[in-house]
């Protein structure tokens, strides 16, 4: 078939089902622009920035389990994309991203719009690609989209030229995948999965700590089914959120800097600790040399440079989660441990999560806890970075898996509400709510427009306190409460802001009354909508292990024992 | 302690660079790198000297793993192997004190392979040793300018390290 470089690649986007591609055109993406008017398959949405493209594209991906596609131009469009693609790099998410280049002859010659954007993106894509010559286009995009989404999954580049996108050559897709270099480890070690096996029998204080990898390799089923079979608690990272049902009575919670306390004191006091599909982050271990004092660690993960990087584990296993819980479920005995379980409802009642009172002030913590009544946990909650994604991952209360979309690694602020249009167009019939604070919603507010074309009923939750209020409780608790650059005299006023968008609804939440009757206005109106909330900027994110610090000596909410 | 990682990679543009900046990134010493096409035009081989100990060297071979062009890697410090370096050498040498020269070019079978009136440029091949050697015994002649290659090296015996038996690391 003769086809230009750029109707070549959108056919191929067809044959991949890609549904929409996130985007922002350019001169030398004129052509790729100009071939996807003829596909009736793809559309394409127009975003304010490049950034919000990839995490836009990231979010369709998180809900999906399918790779995001987002296209810039070159130059400062590929440029605009290095902050979402090392978000989506770190938390492990596949997106192909698609970036225009000056043509062959100019590369080099530092033309206008032109930058090495396969040079600047090497640290922060699992793989990039420059396409010199139009003949490799369909081995490389068939790649491209094989190792996004395989092994580890990961953003992966295209960059291609302008006269590459533009030259026919004779288009026949590529059956299959050949890399020499490329051959992910999918099914565990049968000696070691048959040793955690061993492991599991003898322990009396299991935990399991499941991670971002059981989502992505959809292996909450099992992972449930491991839990209930051995009767071990289950503790949750960030990433993991919504891998285990929280209202489920093994369910811990979230563990690390902001987690729980009970989780965190599972930890300190397991037998056996069980990371599955995580990577020990430094939020989730803290200090590295008190975490998990009295465990053998067992960590299975797909990457096997993960294992043995932040925390030497005792018995590595490298495979897809999948295939190694289906693998370990053939081989255990039921267990009871009703012992460590009585000790873990001990913590439960002894130490909860504590905020204080709700009903004389306007408590953010409140909000979230409504909000997830309200959905009954099942919404696709998105969140942007800071006070608000910790209390989100504390109060809403996930149940259900790809629910809960937020940036891990990275900690991106202005990911929320790009991620949220992605997610509700790979979900359309989902509630999908942003929570986000004044901070990180004006990174990317523009995107407003974009989810007011694409007619989506977004909710935007926005914790308003004028402040930065975790780089301030950084300071609080770090810098003598000195509060440097992190107050804001200059913000406009969030409901006005919103009505001023056609169709979009702004409401405004002040004292606790007004929550409940409010969030569910918000949630049955069928509109984009957005819910400023008022509260106060004294507020902190309790429980905190100070730095350095065991998860066990987390400084708990003041008088919240009981 | 210093490893010698032998590395095939797919022989394409940019693959020296992911290798360098990995290094760089992640903070690991390169001590050498040594690269060159292989009897398979489209396979290199790279011969990494790094320094670091189980725990980094562990994670380095990891890490160059995940690089998709990274074929294979192989740690062959402990196996039994013939490593070599080549340096040039350009010498201060008056016509006078040649012979003294070329002597210890003798001694160490290196080759004098060029002659200007007042130097001689040396090449000598050999493990690192050796080299540093030849450059200590000519350096009080006055040393103008020293090329090194970087170590390369072969495992000894009959296998091939581009076989599937071999254990990786």
């Amino acid at each position: 078939m003769r086809l230009t470089g750029a109707q070549a690649l959108i056919k191929f986007l067809e044959e991949e089902n890609v549904k929409y591609i996130f985007g922002y055109p350019g001169g030398s993406v004129l052509a790729l622009y100009d071939a996807l008017l003829e596909s009736s398959k793809i559309t394409h949405v127009l975003v304010r920035q490049e950034q919000a493209a990839v995490h836009a594209a990231s979010g369709y991906a998180r809900v999906t389990g399918k790779p995001g596609v987002c296209i810039a131009t070159s130059g400062p469009g590929a440029t605009n994309l290095v902050t979402g693609l090392a978000t989506a790099y770190m938390d492990s998410i596949p997106v192909v991203a698609i970036t225009g280049q000056v043509s062959t002859d100019m590369v080099g010659t530092d033309a206008f719009q032109e930058v090495d954007i396969t040079g600047i993106t090497m640290p922060i894509t699992k793989h990039n690609y420059l396409v010199k010559n139009v003949d490799d286009l369909p081995v490389i995009i068939k790649e491209a989209f094989h190792i996004a989404s395989t092994g580890r999954p990961g953003p992966v580049l295209i960059d291609l030229p302008k006269n590459v996108a533009g030259k026919v050559f004779d288009y026949r897709p590529v059956a299959k995948v050949e890399l020499q270099g490329y051959k992910p480890t999918y099914k565990g070690h049968p000696a070691q999965i048959k040793n955690l096996a061993g492991l599991l029998a003898q322990a009396e204080r299991p935990l399991i700590c499941s991670g971002g990898g059981v989502i992505s390799s959809n292996a909450w089923e099992d992972l449930k089914e491991l839990a209930e079979k051995v009767n071990a608690p289950v503790t949750t990272t960030l990433m993991g959120l919504g891998s285990f049902p929280e209202d489920h009575p093994l369910s811990l919670g979230m563990l690390g800097l902001h987690g729980t306390p009970y989780a965190n004191y599972a930890v300190q006091n397991c037998d056996l600790l069980i990371g599955i599909g995580m990577r020990f982050d430094d939020r989730v271990t803290s200090a590295v040399n008190k975490f998990a004092p009295q465990a053998k660690v067992v960590h299975i993960d797909i990457d096997p440079a993960e294992i043995g990087k932040n925390v030497a584990a005792d018995l590595p296993i490298v495979g897809d989660v999948k295939f190694v819980l289906n693998e370990l479920l053939k081989r255990i005995n039921p267990r009871r441990n009703d012992a460590w379980l009585e000790q873990i409802r001990a913590w439960k009642k002894s130490h909860p999560l504590a905020y204080g009172d709700n009903q004389s002030s306007l408590r953010p913590q409140y909000i979230l806890q409504k909000l997830g009544e309200l959905t009954k946990g099942k919404a696709i909650v998105t969140t942007d970075v800071g006070q608000h994604q910790m209390w989100t991952a504390q109060y809403y209360n996930f149940t259900k898996p790809r629910s809960f979309i937020t940036s891990g690694g990275l900690g991106t602020m202005g990911y929320g509400l790009p991620a949220a249009v992605g997610a509700q167009l790979a979900s359309p019939d989902s509630l999908v709510v942003a929570v986000t604070g004044d901070g990180s919603f004006q990174m990317n507010m523009g995107e407003l427009g974009t989810a007011t074309e694409q007619k989506l009923p977004l909710k935007i939750l926005l914790l308003n306190n004028s402040h930065l209020c975790l780089v301030k409780q950084l300071q609080y608790f770090n810098s003598g409460k000195r509060y440097s650059g992190v107050c804001f005299t200059g913000n406009p006023d969030f409901v006005k802001l919103a009505t001023s968008y056609p169709g979009a609804v702004g409401l405004r939440i002040e004292k606790p009354e007004d929550v409940e009757p409010v969030l569910i206005e918000a949630l049955s109106n069928g509109k984009l909508t957005l819910i400023d909330c008022c509260i106060s900027d004294e507020e902190l994110v309790y429980p905190v292990v100070p730095n350095n610090g065991a998860l066990d000596e987390m400084i708990y909410y003041p008088g919240g024992e009981k | 302690m210093k490893h010698t990682l032998t590395v095939l990679v797919e022989n394409k543009p940019g693959v020296l660079t992911r290798i360098a900046g990995l290094f760089a990134r992640r903070g690991y010493n390169i001590e050498s790198l040594a690269v060159g096409r292989t009897e398979n035009p489209a396979i290199s081989r790279m011969t990494i000297v790094v320094e670091g100990d189980d725990r980094v060297i562990e994670q380095v071979g990891k890490q160059l793993y995940k690089l998709i062009e990274v074929i294979k890697l192989t740690d062959i410090t402990n196996d039994e192997h013939v490593d070599r370096e080549m340096i040039l050498i350009k010498v201060n040498a008056d016509p006078a004190i040649r012979g003294e020269i070329m002597q210890i070019v003798e001694i160490f079978r290196a080759r004098i392979v060029d002659i200007g009136r007042n130097s001689l440029i040396i090449e000598a091949t050999g493990d690192e040793g050796k080299i540093n050697a030849i450059e200590s015994a000519l350096r009080p002649f006055g040393i103008k300018e020293v090329v090194r290659t970087g170590k390369i090296a072969m495992a000894r015996g009959a296998k091939s390290k581009n076989g599937r038996n071999q254990e990786a690391l």
